[in-house]
């Protein structure tokens, strides 16, 4: 039992690093219908400029993390729009899906040719000393970690329903048209949402790069499975995406350990495609239209 | 079919059969897996280019395909046999996986046949007793056509193209089958299609089904022609190379897949003096490709036609001028 709740706990904080994922492709799927298949590289990236600034430009770790937090919002945000969402949206999905996938390959290979191809360790960035709770071992790591990401979504969830301009990002996110004739200016709320997807994805980075070291093909499983919690979850929905999020983390931790380690990585996948047959809007999620 | 194209397809044939005599041993070799994977192309071509369904998963059918031949015919059960057994096997599974298709689709189904591909690719890793695991299974034996033994690369070629040109033809005729048209259809608009008495569901079913058997057939071939298989030959990225060759040279268009396949297949072969820095660029020109152009090169092609018919009748609406 001590060991359930410890395999709990700690799967609810990878969960929760899931779930930041998720959430930033739920938000780029409302706002554009855009799917990242990059997602996962999104993630990888923002640890390096962190090391990058601290062992080549001899930073100190707070500067390199400001540094860091820009050069995401800018490449991983505007660029990211600008140069490759905005070309290829008249196109319709598939281009997009080719050309992320694409992408995920170019921030792959960049960082293990110009980088390292090298797992390195990443600063904690708290204690990893384990508290006692009901008999279990629970790292401060796990909990800080949980709690850090879910007080981003709580916080998320106060800016898109609490301000103006969340307001505008919801009425974009739902209709972009008739958003646009109430006077809502669409374009930037749409680039607003690809920056709030950068900044989720350098959170995501920092949080998880401690505990998984740092290494470039992290993206790879990552990316896959915030697209399964956001599906699993309702992926027309945050709370879906936070919720699939969360469970996928808890399902993956239990499942090494209690179904067989090789068909680990099976159960995921197995449960995405029950949820797609089952019920294809998503746990939470709301069904959309479909032409057929 | 004009004149003028079938005088282009007999002198096309043509390269094709004298080329492999200038060729070494490894040029063969690259040539034999351009046909190869232009089969592969050509299937999910047929699902997607013509019956508009996105598949993440033609890898996996080829897969299914080569380990069905290469563990058959190590078993003792003749080449022909196992083949075909091959092409029936990845039918089925198509038709089976199809049914996602049904009730979800575009993304969604990207996602369904992404998790089956990495199903099958775990499943072949994790059943060592069949598939050897990591290891993958050596050895595989050459077909003997006619008491002729195809050991060799130059006679191996043959009997590829020989069965190039049959599955060509094959999906030629069913592009212009009634089948075909209701694919087309499908594609285009799936409820004026429906209203006009198209079945989506067999349509549909069918289209991935056909699809899939083209894969199980370039895998049996791909299983032959290497003589080596492992999990990570069918993997995901080999799907998305697959797709990739679709999109590339032109979904929807006959020869779209064939020319992408020759491009993909020769792009490694042309950039390896790039080392390290070839997968960067091969991304790169990826996203180049996706945005300036999203129809595939015979895309651009067809646009430039029409633009060209545009001028020299200026009156001509653009669906006059030949869409």
């Amino acid at each position: 039992m001590n060991t359930f709740f410890q395999l709990f706990v700690s799967g609810l904080a990878t969960g929760s690093i899931y779930a930041l994922a998720a959430i930033g492709f739920t938000l780029l799927w409302q706002a554009s219908q855009t799917i990242n298949f990059a997602q996962g590289e999104f993630i990888m990236l923002p640890a390096f400029f962190v090391l990058a600034g601290t062992q080549f430009l001899g930073l100190s770790f707070p500067v390199a993390m400001a540094i860091a937090v820009v050069l995401s919002l800018l490449l991983l945000g505007l660029g990211f729009k600008r140069i490759i969402i905005d070309p290829l949206l008249p196109h319709g999905v598939l281009p997009i899906v080719i050309a992320t996938i694409a992408l995920g390959i170019l921030m792959k290979e960049g960082v293990k040719q110009f980088y390292t191809a090298e797992a390195l360790p990443f600063p904690a960035l708290f204690s990893d000393r384990t508290l006692n709770v009901l008999g279990a071992a629970i790292s401060v790591q796990d909990i800080a970690v949980l709690l850090i990401a879910l007080g981003a979504v709580a916080l998320l969830q106060l800016f898109l329903n609490g301000t103006k301009i969340g307001r505008c990002m919801q009425a974009t996110a739902q209709n972009p048209n008739v958003a646009e004739i109430l006077g809502v200016p669409v374009r930037r709320m749409i680039l607003y949402t690809f920056l709030i997807n950068a900044g989720l994805a350098f959170l995501a980075s920092i949080l998880i790069s401690p505990i998984y070291l740092a290494k470039f093909s992290n993206g790879e499983t990552l990316g896959l499975i915030a697209f399964i919690a956001a599906i699993v979850g309702g992926f027309n929905q945050i709370r879906g995406a936070l919720a699939g999020g969360l469970l996928l983390g808890v399902i993956d931790n239990l499942s090494a350990a209690y179904v067989s380690a090789s068909y680990r990585s099976a159960v995921p996948l197995i449960l995405l495609i029950i949820i797609i047959l089952v019920r294809p809007q998503g746990l939470l999620g709301k069904a959309e239209g479909r032409t057929v | 079919m004009s004149k003028h194209t079938l005088a282009t397809l007999v002198a096309g044939l043509a390269i094709l059969i004298l080329l492999p005599f200038t060729q070494s041993n490894y040029g063969v070799f690259v040539l034999c897996s351009w046909l190869v994977y232009s089969i592969s192309a050509m299937g999910l071509n047929l699902t997607l280019g013509y019956a508009g369904q996105v598949s993440l998963a033609q890898a996996s059918f080829m897969g299914i395909g080569a380990y069905t031949t290469a563990l058959m015919t190590m078993a003792g059960v003749p080449w022909p046999a196992a083949m075909i057994a091959a092409m029936v096997l990845c039918f089925v599974i198509g038709f089976l996986l199809g049914y996602p298709a049904l009730r979800v689709q575009h993304h969604f189904l990207a996602f369904i046949t992404l998790a089956f591909n990495a199903l099958v690719v775990l499943m072949l890793r994790n059943e060592e007793w069949l598939t050897g695991g990591t290891y993958g299974i050596v050895g595989i034996p050459r077909p003997e056509l006619f008491g002729l033994q195809t050991q060799k690369p130059l006679a191996f070629y043959f009997f590829v193209l020989a069965l190039f040109v049959l599955m060509a033809v094959a999906l030629y005729a069913i592009i212009r089958s009634p089948w075909g048209r209701a694919f087309k259809a499908l594609r285009e608009n799936p409820i004026r299609a429906n209203s006009l008495g198209v079945d989506i569901r067999k349509t549909t079913l069918l289209a991935f089904a056909i699809g899939s058997s083209y894969g199980g057939l370039a895998g049996s071939l791909l299983a032959q022609l290497t003589q080596f298989i492992d999990p990570h030959s069918f993997g995901l990225t080999i799907s998305l190379k697959v797709l990739l060759m679709v999109i590339v040279g032109g979904a929807g268009f006959f020869f779209g897949p064939i020319l992408g396949a020759l491009l993909i297949v020769l792009a490694p072969e042309f950039l390896r003096f790039t080392e390290g820095y070839y997968l960067m660029i091969y991304a790169t020109l990826v996203i180049v490709l996706m945005v300036f152009c999203p129809t595939g090169l015979l895309g651009l092609v067809e646009r430039g036609r029409t633009a060209l018919k545009l001028r020299q009748n200026p009156n001509a609406t653009t669906w006059e001028a030949g869409r």
